[in-house]
């Protein structure tokens, strides 16, 4: 008997909008003027928000900062594609993507700053807050989408990691719950190239992370993460997909990561300044202008005025941040569990009064 | 003789040990190039190659599962977890492989296993990267749980760990990597695993500690003045050498545990459960313990809330002399 072909499988990598700007008009997104300004507007505050961050943490003002330079295509206009109602379900890197939810920015430096106080969110705003243990979060995002399906509500769930963590276990894990049990879940690996000092060649022997998703019967696309359009378009379609009862999709988005891995890292170390060189010229900000002005929505004025804006707007919630304080010492006891036990309770007084005799005393 | 931090003392015992022994191999995440987040593993892969100083996927169970292999085959892996707050993904196979392979085929297989574990608060970092879980890993029957304390130890204690023909967990007090030098000798030695170290001899009350606590300790002991503090660095969780702890009981008939750690279910639980099994009639005094709070760890900004601090410390040994 002859060997048969089973199935045969190809992975489509999406670009829409070139380096120099110029745009595929067959695939190009239909997306309002007001919102192609406000995607960009998004882009720059995210920009002048993470520069920002690294500064105070140089300053003591932050204790880690993960930085996000580079990556506001992928962040930020999958984020953008995402209905109210959807779910943002974070890494750690992704303060873009709580900007274009509309977090407070003094909120994400107060989280950054080490306090719990910063990542409260809001009930209803869908928005989970930053998971730090390398790909733990994906999982949540299925068991949020398929809550959503029982609950009869059209919700999907957008999840962001890195190429790493599609090495953990519950990653992969995840996208197979997503397709056995077909919940409407936007799997975005970001592909920045390193996962610290690792790069992607030493995470796996696959020519792509999005073909993964062949493995565990959901789609899969590679896009240019650093074309806005590609990101939008991909994680439209995907949320569509979703919200259909069609299932998951993984989105591969190639992006880099153009800074360090946090302030406690030091790239010097495992890369050279020659490798980081063409991303400039590929990034995304500057790409995304070049469409806006191609399209009359941007000129020198609005530029100026969107960089002015987004200094002003970055200096106010540093400002903010900087008087924030630490909470009492209570503080740390009360959210454990719904009601304290006289266990802990027992411990709280105790602390409360060492701390003041210690402190106060 | 030469004067090193804790940093370069473990980075040392991984050369020697290396250089000693061909079987033994460093894997994690980082370790190769970057030589580790915290430069632990500094240099290793330009010494001994990619074989044998492996930048790993990045996958906890991955890299500890991979060790369990590696280590009933003939090879003595050295596993690092980033922060030992990482570990939970791995668990499953500390616990249900690398703690019972030797009991489970009677001894014909064993898992000669070392994991490295940077643990413990006080650096300003991001959630997840400053518990201390001795107590969860105490309580894994089949694994050994050491914690360094200071260059010397970390030297003696790793290489014992690497030698030890059953799997350690490897403790690290990250926040004491470079907060103090010591000489070390230059040839490799061990510090046996299973032995509490009386660090200093006293009358008056007997401190038990660990990690990086030792330094809140000494710190405390010189606030007293003239109390005569007997100071001991258990350095083994498990097994506990607890023998030496109930001699200094008897000797001074007081005691303080002093653990990072939170406090329920905490290792001075099971150090005063021995110390009522083994020196009760000795006591003049309830046991007290000054430790961390049953709650998850602060962020930065509140850490100092929970972390142990030298006057609760003194304070307790106040109240237990004074009682
Ligand atoms: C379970 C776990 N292991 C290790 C770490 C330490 N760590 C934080 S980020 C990181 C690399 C992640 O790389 P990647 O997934 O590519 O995301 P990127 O940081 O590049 O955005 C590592 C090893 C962690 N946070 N969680
Ligand atoms: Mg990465």
């Amino acid at each position: 008997m002859p060997k048969t072909v089973k199935h045969k499988f190809e992975i489509e990598h999406l670009q829409i909008l070139d380096e120099d700007g110029n745009v595929d008009e067959k695939l190009e997104p239909k997306i309002a003027d007001e919102d192609l300004k406000k995607i960009y507007e998004t882009m720059v505050v995210s920009r002048v928000f993470d520069q920002k961050a690294v500064k105070m943490q140089r300053q003591g003002k932050l204790a880690t900062f993960a930085p996000s330079t580079g990556e506001e295509a992928a962040m930020v206009a999958s984020t953008f594609a995402l209905r109210k109602q959807d779910w943002m379900v974070p890494s750690y890197r992704e303060s873009p993507c709580f900007i274009t939810r509309g977090v407070p920015l003094e909120a994400i430096y107060i989280y950054m700053k080490g306090s719990e106080e910063g990542s409260r969110g809001e009930p209803d705003a869908h928005n989970m807050p930053v998971s730090v243990p390398v790909g733990s979060q994906p999982l949540h995002a299925v068991g949020l989408g398929y809550a959503a399906k029982l609950r009869k509500k059209d919700e999907a769930a957008l999840v962001f990691f890195g190429d790493g963590a599609t090495s953990e276990g519950e990653t992969l894990e995840a996208m197979n719950f997503s397709g056995a049990w077909k919940t409407p879940t936007i799997f975005l690996c970001r592909n920045n190239g390193w996962a610290i000092s690792v790069p992607t060649t030493k995470q796996t022997a696959a020519e792509s992370f999005a073909q993964k998703a062949i493995a565990f019967g959901i789609k899969g696309i590679q896009v240019d993460g650093n074309d806005v359009l590609a990101v939008y378009a991909a994680t439209k379609e995907a949320i569509e997909r979703g919200s259909k009862g069609k299932g998951a999709t993984l989105i591969e988005a190639i992006t880099y990561r153009m800074g360090m891995h946090t302030t406690a890292d030091d790239p010097k170390k495992y890369r050279k300044e020659e490798e980081v060189e063409p991303w400039k010229e590929k990034d995304p900000i500057e790409r995304f202008e070049k469409y806006l002005r191609k399209k009359k929505l941007l000129d020198d004025n609005y530029k100026e005025k969107v960089w002015a804006e987004a200094e002003e707007k970055v200096a106010a919630a540093a400002k903010k941040s900087e008087e924030f304080k630490a909470g009492h010492i209570s503080e740390i006891f009360k959210y454990t569990f719904a009601e304290m036990p006289y266990i802990i309770k027992e411990q709280m007084d105790y602390a409360q009064k060492t701390w003041e005799e210690e402190n106060n005393g | 003789m030469a004067e090193m931090n804790i940093v370069q003392a473990i980075n040392n015992a991984l050369e020697l040990e290396m250089k000693n022994d061909e079987s033994v191999v460093v894997l994690g995440e980082d370790v190769g190039v970057d030589g580790g987040v915290f430069r632990v593993t500094d240099g290793l892969i330009d010494k001994f190659g990619e074989e044998r100083v492996i930048d790993s996927p990045l996958a906890e169970a991955g890299i500890v599962g991979t060790s369990v292999g590696m280590a009933i085959n003939g090879l003595k892996p050295v596993a690092e977890m980033q922060f030992s707050g990482f570990i939970y993904p791995a668990m499953q196979e500390v616990i249900s492989h690398a703690a019972r392979i030797r009991n489970r085929t009677r001894g014909v297989l064993t898992c000669p296993l070392v994991v490295r574990l940077p643990y413990g608060g006080g650096i300003r970092a991001l959630e997840h990267h400053s518990e201390s879980m001795e107590a969860m890993f105490g309580h894994i029957q089949g694994i050994k749980t050491v914690v360094a304390s200071n260059p010397y130890n970390a030297k003696g204690l790793l290489i014992a760990a690497i030698r030890d023909p059953d799997p350690v967990l490897y403790m690290e007090p990250k926040r004491m990597y470079r907060a103090m030098k010591q000489d070390i000798p230059d040839e490799a030695y061990t510090v046996p695993i299973g032995e509490t170290n009386v660090v200093k001899q006293g009358d008056d009350i007997t401190l038990v500690s660990w990690g990086a606590q030792m330094e809140v300790a000494q710190e405390a002991i010189e606030s007293l003045g003239n109390v005569s503090v007997e100071l001991i660095d258990v350095q083994t969780i498990y097994p506990l050498d607890y023998k030496p702890i109930v001699e200094s009981v008897k000797k001074t008939g007081k005691c303080v545990i002093l653990h990072e750690a939170a406090r329920n279910f905490g290792p001075a639980g099971e150090i005063i459960a021995l110390l009522n099994e083994h020196a009760f009639t000795s006591l003049e005094a309830p046991i007290k313990r000054v430790t961390g709070y049953n709650v998850p760890f602060p962020l930065a900004l509140s850490e100092n809330y929970y972390l142990p601090s030298a006057y609760r410390v003194a304070k307790a040994i106040k109240e237990v002399i004074n009682y």
